[in-house]
Parts: C-alpha cells; sequence; structure tokens
C-alpha cells in the first residue's frame, strides 16, 4: 500500500520538480537515474542521511505531538541559532563539530531558562516558551548579520544551517546523524515503557518509583540532540515542521503509540527521500524547505484521503446520510397525507404532498425524484402534463414499508418521551424528527419492549405496526 | 513487648506548603492492616496533597511518612495509587489493556519487557471491572464511569498492600460506583488496606470503616461511629479557621 503511495507522489512530484530544476530533460533523467541507482557516493551519503534523519524525527515527533510538547520543540529549535552563530566564528567558519556544540550549549541554556522561568514565576509555560524562542531567535538574527558583513561572510556556508543544505554534508556529519538516529530508535524501544507511562500518567509513574524528572530531562536533551542533527538537511527553522508533522501525519491514521511511531517514522522518511531527491534534481534548491513541503503534501493527502478518517470520505458519508434523510422525510409526508385520508385512496396530489411538506410544486417534484428513482414510489400523470401539480403518487410496496418504519419510529419514540421520560407532550415532535433517522432495528426492539407494543402514539395517532410493514400498502383497505 | 508488623501507614508531624502556602499543617496519623478509610473534607483542604505526601511526589517541610515501617520511596511496590482523573491526558494514543499493563511496570522493572504472565493478570483484572470487552479501545474513547473503572484495574493488577485513591467516585455513574465499593470491600477482606479520597458527605457513612476528617490539619480520625458526629463535621466544613491560616501563612514566607 505505501509503495503505491509513495509511487503516486513521485508522479505528482515529477512535473513539479521539472520546473524547479529548469534543467534540460537529458540532464532531468540523467540525475534521477543517478539518484535512484545509488551508486554515487554523494548520493549514498544524502539518502543515508535523510533516512536515518527521518527515523529520528518521525520517533521523537511522535512523542513531542503526544506529549502536547510541540511548541516545545518549535521553541528548542530556534534557540540553537545564537549557538550556532558563535560556534561557527569559534570554529573558524569551517568545523561542524564546534558549531553543534555551540548549538548544543544554546538548546541548554534554553531549555533551562524555560524550566526556571515556569518554576520561580508565575509566568505560564506557553509565555515562557514564546518569550525564550523570540529572545533567542532575535540574538541569533543579530550575531547573522555581523557575520555576513564580514568580508567572507556570504561564502561562510551558514546559510545551510539557516535553510538546510544536504549537498553539503560530510561523512562526518553523516555518522552523527546516523548515530543519533540508532541513539533515538534503541532509547525508544529499551524505555519503552517508561516513556509510555510517564507520558500518559506522570502522576502515576511517580508513584511506581519512576524517576519522573529525571526521564524528562533526559527526554529533552534527545529532543535537543535530534533537532541539531537534523540541522545541516533541514535548517533551523524548519526543524521542528519535520518533528510536528509526520506524527500530526500519523496521529490521523491511528491511536496507538507503537503504530503512530511506526508511521511517523516512515513519513518523516519518505518525505526525506522525495526532499532529498528533488533538491538534488534543482542542484541548489534549499533542502529544508522541499523536505518540508514534502512532508505537508503527506498530511494533505491523508487529511482528505485516509480511508477510515479522511475527510473527503466523512464528507461523502455525511452527504449520503443527508440524502437518506431527505427521501424519508418524503415518504413520511407522503404517509401523513394518505392518512389524512385515511387511507381511502392509494393516490395523492403532488399539490397536496407541497403543502405537507412546505415547499413549491416544483421543489417537491425534484423531492420525490429519488424515491422514483429507488422505486420507492412512482407517479401517475394527469391529463395535462403543464399542470404538474395535478399529477398524482403512489408508494410502491417498498415505499409503504418504509414509510411505516419511519412513522413508526418517529411515534414510538414520541412516546417513550412523554411516557418514560415525563417530557410534555408539545415539546417532542422535534426531537422525534432528529431520532427516527438513526434509530436501528434493534433500539426499535427495546421500545416496543420497554412500552409493550403500543398502538397510539401522544398525539392519538395510529403507530403503524409490523404487520402493516410487512403488508404492503395495497393489502390494508 | 511483642514483635508487631510494622503499621502500613503512618505519619508523624507531616507539613507541606505550596508556595509558601501551607496546605496541611502537623499531621499525624496511624493506620492499621485491613481497613477501609474515607478521607473527607472541604474544597482545599488539601485532600489530594495528603495523598501525594504519602507518595512522595511532594516534599514535606517537615515530619516524616512510613509506609510498612519503611521510606516511602523503598515501599512504591507495596503502594497503588489511583490519580485524579483530571490529571491524564485521555486523547494519550494508548488502549485500556495498555493503561492496565502500567500497574505491572513497577514488577517488571527497568529494561524487562511485559511477560505473558503480566498480560494475564492484566486482563483478569479489566475482567473484575467488567472492561475486558474494550480492551483494545482507546482511552478516551470511554465513559467517565468506565475510564474510572479502568484506572482500578490497573490498581489492582499492581497488586499493592495498601492502596491510594484520589477521587475514584468523582463524576461516576451509579453502576460504576457500586462495583467500586464492592471490589474496594473484598480487598479489605483480603487484609489489603485502602485509603481513599472522598467527596460526598451523604454515604461516606456507609462506605467506610474509619473516617479521616481534614481541613488543613486532621480534624479527627477514628471509627466512622466516633467521628461522625455533628460537632465534628461541623469543624471540619464550617469555614476555615481564619487566625490560624493566617500565622501559618505569615510562619512559612519568612
Amino acid at each position: 500500500m505505501n509503495a503505491t503511495k509513495t509511487f503516486s507522489l513521485t508522479l505528482i512530484f515529477l512535473p513539479i520538480s521539472q520546473l524547479l530544476a529548469s534543467t534540460k530533460d537529458l540532464d532531468f533523467f540523467d540525475r534521477t537515474l543517478r539518484f535512484f541507482s545509488f551508486n554515487d557516493y554523494s548520493v549514498q551519503v544524502v539518502v543515508l542521511g535523510v533516512i536515518f534523519m527521518g527515523i529520528g524525527c518521525g520517533l521523537m515527533g511522535g512523542l513531542v505531538v503526544t506529549r502536547r510538547l510541540s511548541l516545545f520543540s518549535d521553541t528548542l529549535s530556534h534557540a540553537v541559532l545564537p549557538g550556532i552563530v558563535i560556534g561557527f566564528i569559534l570554529g573558524g567558519f569551517k568545523s561542524s563539530f564546534v558549531v553543534i556544540i555551540g548549538a548544543m550549549v544554546a538548546g541548554f541554556l534554553g531549555v533551562t531558562l524555560i524550566s526556571s522561568i515556569t518554576k520561580y514565576t508565575k509566568i505560564r509555560l506557553d509565555s515562557a516558551l514564546g518569550l525564550v524562542l523570540s529572545g533567542f531567535y532575535a540574538m541569533g538574527v543579530c550575531f547573522l548579520t555581523r557575520i555576513q558583513k564580514l568580508e567572507f561572510g556570504n561564502q561562510s556556508g551558514i546559510d545551510r544551517y539557516i535553510f538546510g543544505q544536504i549537498a553539503g554534508i560530510s561523512s562526518t556529519d553523516l555518522y552523527t546523524i546516523v548515530i543519533s538516529g540508532v541513539l533515538i530508535l534503541a532509547i525508544i524501544i529499551l524505555f519503552y515503557k517508561e516513556l509510555l507511562v510517564t507520558g500518559f500518567d506522570s502522576n502515576f509513574a511517580h508513584s511506581i518509583g519512576l524517576p519522573v524528572e529525571f526521564i524528562q530531562y533526559i527526554f529533552w536533551m534527545l529532543l535537543a540532540f535530534t533537532v541539531i542533527t537534523s540541522l545541516q538537511i533541514v535548517g533551523v527553522i524548519l526543524v521542528s515542521a519535520l518533528l510536528i508533522i509526520p506524527a500530526a501525519t500519523a496521529s490521523i491514521i491511528t491511536q496507538n503509540m507503537k503504530t503512530l511511531l511506526l508511521w511517523s517514522s516512515l513519513f518523516a522518511v519518505v518525505s526525506g527521500i522525495i526532499g532529498a531527491y528533488l533538491s538534488f534534481l534543482g542542484n541548489s534548491l534549499p533542502t529544508g524547505p522541499i523536505i518540508v513541503l514534502c512532508s505537508c503534501c503527506i498530511f494533505i493527502i491523508i487529511l482528505f484521503l485516509h480511508w477510515k478518517n479522511g475527510l473527503l470520505l466523512k464528507w461523502y458519508r455525511l452527504r449520503g446520510k443527508e440524502k437518506k434523510i431527505a427521501v424519508e422525510n418524503t415518504l413520511k409526508a407522503v404517509y401523513q397525507e394518505l392518512e389524512v385520508q385515511r387511507f381511502s385512496k392509494d393516490l395523492i396530489l403532488i399539490s397536496d404532498l407541497a403543502k405537507r411538506r412546505r415547499v413549491s410544486v416544483p421543489e417537491v417534484c425534484q423531492e420525490i425524484i429519488p424515491l422514483i428513482e429507488q422505486e420507492l414510489a412512482f407517479v401517475k400523470e394527469s391529463s395535462n402534463p403543464k399542470l404538474r401539480g395535478e399529477n398524482k403518487i403512489a408508494l410502491s410496496p417498498k415505499g409503504w414499508s418504509e414509510a411505516c418504519r419511519i412513522i413508526r419510529n418517529h411515534r414510538l419514540w414520541e412516546l417513550y418521551l412523554t411516557n418514560e421520560v415525563q417530557y410534555q407532550a408539545d415539546h417532542v415532535h422535534d426531537d422525534a424528527e432528529k431520532i427516527e433517522h438513526i434509530l436501528g432495528d434493534e433500539l426499535v426492539r427495546k421500545l416496543e419492549k420497554i412500552l409493550s407494543n403500543p398502538t397510539k402514539d401522544p398525539h392519538g395517532k395510529l403507530i403503524p405496526s409490523q404487520q402493516d410493514i410487512k403488508r404492503g400498502y395495497m393489502h390494508i383497505q | 513487648m511483642k514483635h508487631k508488623s510494622p503499621l502500613p501507614l503512618e505519619i508523624h508531624d507531616l507539613t507541606i506548603s505550596y508556595e509558601d502556602k501551607p496546605v496541611l499543617y502537623g499531621i499525624d496519623l496511624k493506620i492499621s492492616d485491613g481497613v477501609l478509610v474515607g478521607i473527607i473534607g472541604p474544597n482545599g483542604a488539601g485532600k489530594s496533597t495528603l495523598i501525594q505526601a504519602i507518595m512522595g511526589m511532594v516534599k514535606p517541610l517537615g515530619g516524616w511518612v512510613k509506609i510498612f515501617g519503611q521510606k516511602e520511596k523503598k515501599a512504591y511496590l507495596r503502594v497503588g495509587y489511583i490519580p485524579q482523573k483530571e490529571s491524564v491526558d485521555w486523547s494519550f494514543p494508548v488502549s485500556v489493556l495498555d493503561v492496565v499493563l502500567m500497574g505491572r511496570y513497577g514488577h517488571a522493572g527497568w529494561l524487562r519487557r511485559i511477560s505473558k504472565k503480566d498480560r494475564s493478570i492484566a486482563y483478569e483484572c479489566l475482567e473484575k471491572v467488567n472492561m475486558h470487552s474494550f480492551a483494545d479501545r482507546q482511552i478516551g474513547k470511554l465513559s467517565g464511569g468506565q475510564q474510572q473503572r479502568v484506572f482500578l484495574a490497573r490498581a489492582l493488577a499492581q497488586e499493592s498492600d495498601l492502596y491510594l485513591m484520589d477521587e475514584p467516585f468523582a463524576g461516576v455513574d451509579a453502576v460504576t460506583e457500586n462495583a467500586t465499593i464492592e471490589l474496594l470491600r473484598e480487598l479489605k477482606n483480603k487484609g489489603k488496606t485502602l485509603i481513599v479520597v472522598h467527596h460526598d458527605l451523604s454515604n461516606a457513612k456507609e462506605y467506610f470503616d474509619e473516617i479521616i476528617l481534614l481541613n488543613m490539619r486532621l480534624i479527627a480520625h477514628g471509627p466512622v461511629k466516633e467521628v461522625y458526629t455533628k460537632e465534628l463535621l461541623q469543624k471540619t466544613y464550617g469555614g476555615r479557621l481564619t487566625v490560624f491560616t493566617e500565622i501559618a501563612d505569615q510562619s512559612t514566607k519568612r
């Protein structure tokens, strides 16, 4: 199933990538071949990089999103910026190791600041997060402009930490990414229980002797580690997007932690690979935004098209229900009209039906179309085809039993409300209007039992019996 | 003197404060084996805080707690806990069975996986609260009473000797309430000790063997007959002792 998804995604992206790449067709195919044949050393580094980054980000993202810490990861990714710039200067504009150390220090400071603000002041967590996020980020931007004013600033390559540039990663960078991915995977497997219980119910976790605060601290450190190692691929600002989006997508699909983590990392890996590929085609396109856009696309696709929880299907089902309700209401009106005539005739005037439905004749003609299509009713045309109100409508046996069923539901419910729930008789109708469409057979049996098979509703009207429903209209007379 | 096994719970001169405001003041308690105890008091009396202090979740300003003669950190395997329902994120992606299995985590320990035996114990506990047919349901898709029953099953799975329950009857339907009290009595008859925070005065008399009346300090503790009296209840609910709280406030502010 997923293979086809990936494939269709590639199909969607191919034309776009061509536009983005603005290269000749030959070059495009050449590069595609180079990317997917996986022979090229630089391609190998890139693909391995996004795979392990995807695993790390997807897993951590799953934990972050379920713990409602999305904003926290966002803050962390912004807070590392000043650390990166300072690391960049101290490392002589070359060493990515010093940059990572700088980012770690800044991230650590940010986390400590947040926790002390919430602990020692009355400021709440969301405000503290916003405060640290903007403060650190502003500091980072100031440093950044200083660097770019220096002579070699523009060639320094600090851009790749801001927007991510996968082509630039070295094998040392790859090692840190792989180590971080494997480390996260190992920790989550080994301490799955502990992470689950602290995330769900920290009070209980405490009561069974778990060091809750220590686990939380380790969790934050892991998160910082993930953010920092992913920086070179997706960049400072968008790192949190890669944590949040795949996990949010996975949470549409499942409500089980293990499956959620699995899907989340899968989505992160897939969008990483597609993003890397597109970035590879376009040569100098920033990798980060493209990867994030890919994960957004996956999110949108799942949000609308997922077979169980997709919005499109929900909307479709809702439409189906609305149509069914409209049909049932028209059937009911036909029955009521027959009832007014004491079932003396089996044909009623369309104009009478329109009056009962409180709509115009053309409108009622629209309403009965689905009835005729579903063979619930048929129309007998009058001699003058122009006067549609003179046409007559009759129920088919199927339509008759449907109408009886719906009327029975309505009246049984009204009776239940008045007799058992002690509603006032004039209050029950509107409620029954809604309930009649959703009462299942099982509930109807229950109502019959409670009300001991009644024959009349609270307004004194006859409730159609099971026999009436089975018999079909023609035999009632 | 004869050697006696240590009491399930002993508290001596326990004082607790939140942000310079004392919540509990000089609590002394001794609870013996095999009793069902209700903690009763008005809102803000420190009932939950007392439970959390026994579990070692809040650090006391003074005094100590001993569980079966040991410090609370050493005795956690012998203590089962039901937190307040509101303290949990019900949209968290865990199933009913997952939650009950958490009751076995303490027995499994670090780095150890949940065994088959743990699973069958968890399942049995779910059956006891009549929730086994919901085992795979996501925890948020249950009614309030059902959620509380899952918490009860988790506590049962802990197989503890002392149970601390924070408002297990809050927001619960009558069926669940009756089933819960039945289960609690059954546990008591097996010699377990149960301490339950309770908010409903009207049925406290029938539910418990002993009652603790609490309002920032211990008003009374004893068998229902002796403690459930008009005077003592009035003392518990009849407004705060203003001078007492003021002085207590100032003393902790330094």
